[in-house]
C-alpha cells in the first residue's frame, strides 16, 4: 500500500508569549516543530502500510530549507521516503494555493492509494489544505478522523467525529483523510531510525518548475485570499474580584448571576 | 498585496522584526529581507519610521466581478432539525445584505425541508434554495459539494457563509476549490469595507495569539466558515415574507461512492456544546480524574454542560469531546464558569462569545479572572460544593 502524508512545520504556538509593553509576539526561543495532528497522520499512515504488509509511506512538505528537519525526524519515525519542496515561488501561499502545490508533487510521485493529513496546523487552523488537495486530485476525503482500517485492498473503514458522535465511514481508495490526535499515539523514533532517517531514506528536495507547477497558480500569486492587516486581539472581561471568605463569595456570586435571570 | 523594501531607505533598525507575527523578515548586513514565511500581511509597513516598506497591490489576475450579487448561507441540518450557526449566518448576513443593497437567501438540502424554509425566511432569508434527495438526508462531502457547487453557479452570490462546524469545514474548501475562489477559515467577526465594498474577514491565528483580516479582492464568491456561537440569529418573525425555490441537481455515481456504514451519538452527551446555554468547565487546576466529578455535579446543578481546557484533556480526565478553545470547540453560553482554568489565549478564543464568564481560581493574576466578569479568588474545592448547594436549593425554592 503506497500512503502519501502531508506534513507541516510549525513554530509552537503553546510557546508563543505576547510582550506586555510591545503587544507584539515573543519569537524568542519559540522552537518549530511538527505540526502535532501530522505526527498522528504518519503514525496512522505507517501502521495501515503495516496492516497491508507492505508498500511506502511517503512523506511530504512544503517549506523553507530549514522544514528539512520536520521531514527528518517523521523518517525517524519510521517513513520510507520524503520530498522537500522548497522553492520562492511557494512563498505567501493560502490554502488553495498550497494544495496546488501539493497537488502537483503528488502527481510528480506518481502512483498512491491513500493520502493522509492532519486535520488542521495549529499556525493556521484552517483544515482547508487537506478538502481542496482531494479536491484537486479528485478523489474522496473523510476529514476528522479518529481511525481507520482496511476493510479490503480496495476499501478503507474510517471512523470520524461529528458534531453529536461518530460515523463510520467505508471510503474506496485511493482516498483523502485527515486526522485528530485521537486516531492513535505516534511512536517515539528509535536510535535506529534516527541514524536511518539521516543516513539510508531517500530525501528529495523539488522546486516549482521540476513538479511542473505553472507560477500563476502557486504562492502568492495563486492565493485568492490576502491578509490584510493583523492586529491583538482585544481583552475582554473586567475582572470583578470576590475575595475572602468562601461561602460569603458564593452568595454574592449567586446574587450576580441570579440578577442577570442566568439561573 | 506585495510587501516591498526598499535596501535604499533601511537602516538596519530592527524595528520591522519586532511588528512582525509570521517571524517572515531577517536582517542581512543591517539591511531588512523578507524570507520565506511571509504572507505579505502589511503588519510591517507603518512599523518603519524610515518608510523603507512599502505595499503594492497584489499580482492576482483579474476575473469578471460583475454579475455576482447578495449573500448566500448554508444551513446545515442535524436530522431534520437545523444548525442554529445556521441562523447566526442569516444574522450577520441580513445585515451584510443590506450594506450591500442584497438579497439573502440560504441554501437547505435533505428531505421534509418546508418547516426548515419556513424557519430560515423567519430569521431573515430572502429567498431559500431547497434541494430534495434522499442522498442528501445524512451528510457526506460529495454529494453535498455538488448540490452547494451547482446552487452557487446557479445563483451567483457575491458572499457565501458556512457554519465552521465539522461538517461546514469538510464541505466549504471542496466547494471553493471547485469554484476556484478563496476561503477564510472560521472567521469570528465579517464587515464590508467602505469604498471598495469588500467583505473583511476577521479570524484568529497562531492559536489565537493575533486577529487576522482576510480580503478575497479578485475572486467570486468571497466564501467564509464562521465560528458558531459568534454570530446572533434575529428573532423569528413569522410574519416576514420569502421565495422559495426548489432546484433539482442531480448526483452522479462517482458521489456516492462513500457510504455511511454506523453512526454513533455520543452517549453521555446531553445536547451540542456550541448549542450550551450555561458551561461549566475545569482546567489543570481541577487536579485529577476524580476531582472532575465537582465540575459535572456543578453543571448537574445549574443543567448546564460540561466544559475543559486543553490541559485536563490532555491529562486524561475528560474527553476531548469538552474541549473548549482555539483547537477544541468554540462556544456561547450564557453563563461560562471557568473553574481552575489559567485562560490561555487559545482557550479565551473559543469563549469569545460567551455572554456572562465566572472565573474561579486561586490566581488573581492569571488571564482567565482577567478576561471574566467576576471572580472568585480561592480553592475550587471549596467553592464548587458551596455554590451547587446554592443553586441546588435556588432552583428548589423557584419550584415551591
Amino acid at each position: 500500500m503506497n500512503i502519501i502524508v502531508t506534513i507541516k512545520q510549525v513554530p509552537d504556538t503553546n510557546d508563543v508569549r505576547i510582550d506586555p509593553i510591545t503587544g507584539t509576539l515573543i519569537r524568542e526561543g519559540v522552537p518549530s516543530i511538527v505540526n502535532p495532528e501530522d505526527r498522528h497522520a504518519v503514525e496512522l499512515g505507517l501502521s495501515l502500510r503495516d496492516e497491508a504488509g507492505g508498500g511506502k509511506v511517503t512523506v511530504i512538505s512544503m517549506g523553507p530549507p530549514q522544514a528539512e528537519v520536520a521531514l527528518r525526524q517523521v523518517l525517524a519515525m519510521g517513513a520510507d521516503e520524503a520530498v522537500l519542496l522548497s522553492d520562492r515561488a511557494f512563498a505567501g501561499a493560502d490554502t488553495l494555493a498550497t494544495a496546488c502545490t501539493l497537488y502537483h508533487a503528488v502527481k510528480k510521485i506518481g502512483v498512491f492509494d491513500l493520502i493522509i493529513c492532519g486535520r488542521q496546523a495549529i499556525d493556521g487552523d484552517t483544515a482547508q489544505v487537506g478538502p481542496q488537495l482531494a479536491e484537486f486530485l479528485n478523489i474522496p476525503q473523510v476529514t476528522y478522523s479518529v481511525g481507520a482500517r482496511l476493510e479490503n485492498s480496495k476499501t478503507l473503514l474510517v471512523k470520524r467525529m461529528t458534531d453529536v458522535g461518530f460515523q463510520t465511514i467505508a471510503v474506496p481508495l485511493p482516498a483523502l483523510v485527515t486526522c485528530l490526535k485521537e486516531a492513535n499515539r505516534p511512536r517515539i523514533p528509535t536510535l535506529r531510525g534516527c541514524m536511518d532517517a539521516y543516513r539510508e531514506r531517500p530525501f528529495h528536495v523539488w522546486d516549482a518548475s521540476y513538479i511542473g507547477a505553472p507560477v500563476d497558480d502557486i504562492g502568492l500569486r495563486g492565493s485568492p485570499t490576502q491578509v490584510r492587516r493583523t492586529f491583538q486581539p482585544s481583552p475582554r472581561g473586567n475582572g470583578f474580584l470576590l475575595t475572602g471568605d468562601a461561602q460569603d463569595c458564593v452568595l454574592r456570586l449567586v446574587g450576580l448571576i441570579h440578577e442577570r435571570g442566568l439561573v | 498585496m506585495t510587501i516591498r523594501i526598499n535596501k535604499e531607505k533601511c537602516v538596519g533598525c530592527s524595528a520591522c522584526l519586532r511588528a512582525c507575527p509570521y517571524d517572515a523578515i531577517d536582517m542581512i548586513d543591517r539591511k531588512a529581507f523578507l524570507n520565506a514565511s511571509c504572507v505579505h500581511c502589511g503588519s510591517c509597513v507603518d512599523s518603519c519610521s524610515f518608510k523603507a516598506i512599502d505595499s503594492v497591490a497584489g499580482s492576482v489576475g483579474k476575473t469578471d466581478l460583475s454579475g455576482f450579487k447578495g449573500v448566500m448561507v448554508f444551513a446545515e441540518r442535524r436530522g431534520e432539525v437545523l444548525a442554529k450557526v445556521g441562523l447566526e449566518l442569516l444574522g450577520r448576513g441580513r445585515a451584510l445584505a443590506d450594506a450591500r443593497g442584497a438579497t439573502l437567501s440560504a441554501v437547505v438540502a435533505g428531505m421534509r425541508l418546508d418547516e426548515s424554509a419556513a424557519q430560515l425566511i423567519a430569521h431573515g432569508a430572502d429567498m431559500v434554495y431547497l434541494v430534495e434527495d434522499p442522498e442528501l438526508v445524512e451528510y457526506r462531502t460529495a454529494p453535498y459539494a455538488r448540490v452547494l457547487t451547482g446552487v452557487i453557479r446557479e445563483a451567483k452570490p457575491e458572499l457565501v457563509l458556512i457554519g465552521a462546524t465539522p461538517t461546514g469545514r469538510d464541505l466549504a474548501p471542496r466547494v471553493a476549490n471547485r469554484l476556484r475562489t478563496g476561503l477564510t477559515a472560521d472567521c469570528t467577526s465579517l464587515d464590508i469595507e467602505e469604498g471598495t465594498g469588500l467583505l473583511l474577514q476577521t479570524r484568529p491565528a497562531f492559536g489565537g495569539n493575533v486577529m487576522a483580516t482576510i480580503v478575497c479582492p479578485n475572486h467570486r464568491p468571497q466564501m467564509s466558515t464562521v465560528r458558531p456561537g459568534v454570530m446572533k440569529p434575529l428573532p423569528a418573525d413569522k410574519s416576514r415574507k420569502g421565495e422559495v425555490k426548489k432546484m433539482k441537481i442531480s448526483l452522479k455515481p462517482a458521489d456516492l461512492t462513500a457510504i455511511i456504514r454506523e453512526v454513533a451519538l455520543e452517549t453521555t452527551l446531553r445536547a451540542d456544546l456550541s448549542e450550551a446555554e450555561v458551561i461549566i468547565a475545569g482546567g489543570r487546576g481541577v487536579g485529577g480524574k476524580a476531582q472532575f466529578g465537582l465540575i459535572e455535579e456543578l453543571a448537574d446543578a445549574f443543567g448546564g454542560q460540561v466544559g475543559a481546557s486543553r490541559a485536563a484533556v490532555e491529562s486524561g480526565w475528560v474527553a476531548h469531546y469538552h474541549q473548549i478553545g482555539q483547537t477544541g470547540k468554540s462556544v456561547s453560553p450564557r453563563l461560562y464558569i471557568a473553574c481552575g482554568i489559567s485562560g490561555a489565549v487559545q482557550h479565551l478564543a473559543g469563549i469569545a462569545g460567551a455572554d456572562y464568564v465566572v472565573a474561579v481560581n486561586r490566581d488573581p493574576e492569571c488571564p482567565m479572572v482577567k478576561a471574566a466578569d467576576v471572580a472568585i479568588i480561592g480553592d475550587l474545592h471549596q467553592v464548587i460544593p458551596l455554590l451547587a448547594a446554592e443553586i441546588r436549593s435556588l432552583k428548589k425554592e423557584a419550584v415551591r
